[in-house]
């Protein structure tokens, strides 16, 4: 049997990004398909426990107005919500980047409960299947 | 043309992509088989989604009706 398993790599902490790739978790979930997400850098550090609801910024390509839409997308639908909405409804996992850990000296405890566990990248891959995507 | 019975309206209008299918997968995970859900959604990936989602689970879509400004989808609970 094909391993459908989607891999995510997590990098960016900016809320656009992170959102983007909220949603694609949540596709995926919707249709089946197992879930296996990777926080690094910022995307690990926008999921501290106490700084999930601040404001991450945008890409800078967003100008003012692509700011102002995504704050108001925040408001309605946070990202954070969309990935505890595929966790409800699929086989997803996220897991922290150990090698971020350390460089950010994040511990498991200042984590957001979404998060299941601070795993090597062989780890990761050992669950990956066949790709990864990266945002 | 209306001829099957609604158990549960979902007005997702103005939501935006994935709200009304998380929507709609929310009610029919509480619902029983055979119930009839119909979906109001405004956004435009619904067209392509519900209908996808409704066949990757194995349920049945009866309607799709173009209405003004949104979409309405009529969805049986098959197993």
């Amino acid at each position: 049997m094909p391993d459908d398993t989607f891999s995510l790599i997590l990098f960016s902490g900016t809320d656009d990004k992170l959102h983007a790739g909220a949603v694609m978790a949540v596709g995926a979930a919707a249709m089946g398909r197992p879930v296996n997400i990777f926080l690094q850098y910022w995307a690990l550090d926008a999921f501290r426990d106490d700084r999930v609801h601040k404001d991450h910024g945008v890409a800078p390509e967003a100008g003012d107005d692509g700011a102002r839409a995504v704050i108001d997308q925040q408001a309605t639908t946070h990202w954070i919500e969309l990935f505890e909405q595929a966790k409800d409804i699929g086989e997803v996992t996220i897991n922290a980047c150990a090698e971020s850990m350390e460089l950010l000296g994040i511990t498991p405890e200042d984590l957001h409960p979404a998060v299941d566990g601070v795993w090597g990248v062989a780890r990761f891959f050992m669950e990956a299947g066949d790709g990864a995507t990266f945002i | 043309m209306a001829t099957t019975e609604i158990t549960r309206s979902i007005d997702a209008r103005g939501m935006a992509c994935p709200g009304p299918l998380m929507a709609l997968i929310g009610a029919i995970r509480t619902g029983q088989v055979g119930d009839v859900y119909e979906v109001l959604s405004s956004d435009e990936g619904s067209k392509t989604d519900i209908p996808a989602w409704v066949a990757k689970a194995q349920h049945e879509l009866l309607e799709v009706v173009p209405e003004d400004g949104f979409a309405r989808f009529v969805i049986r609970k098959v197993r």
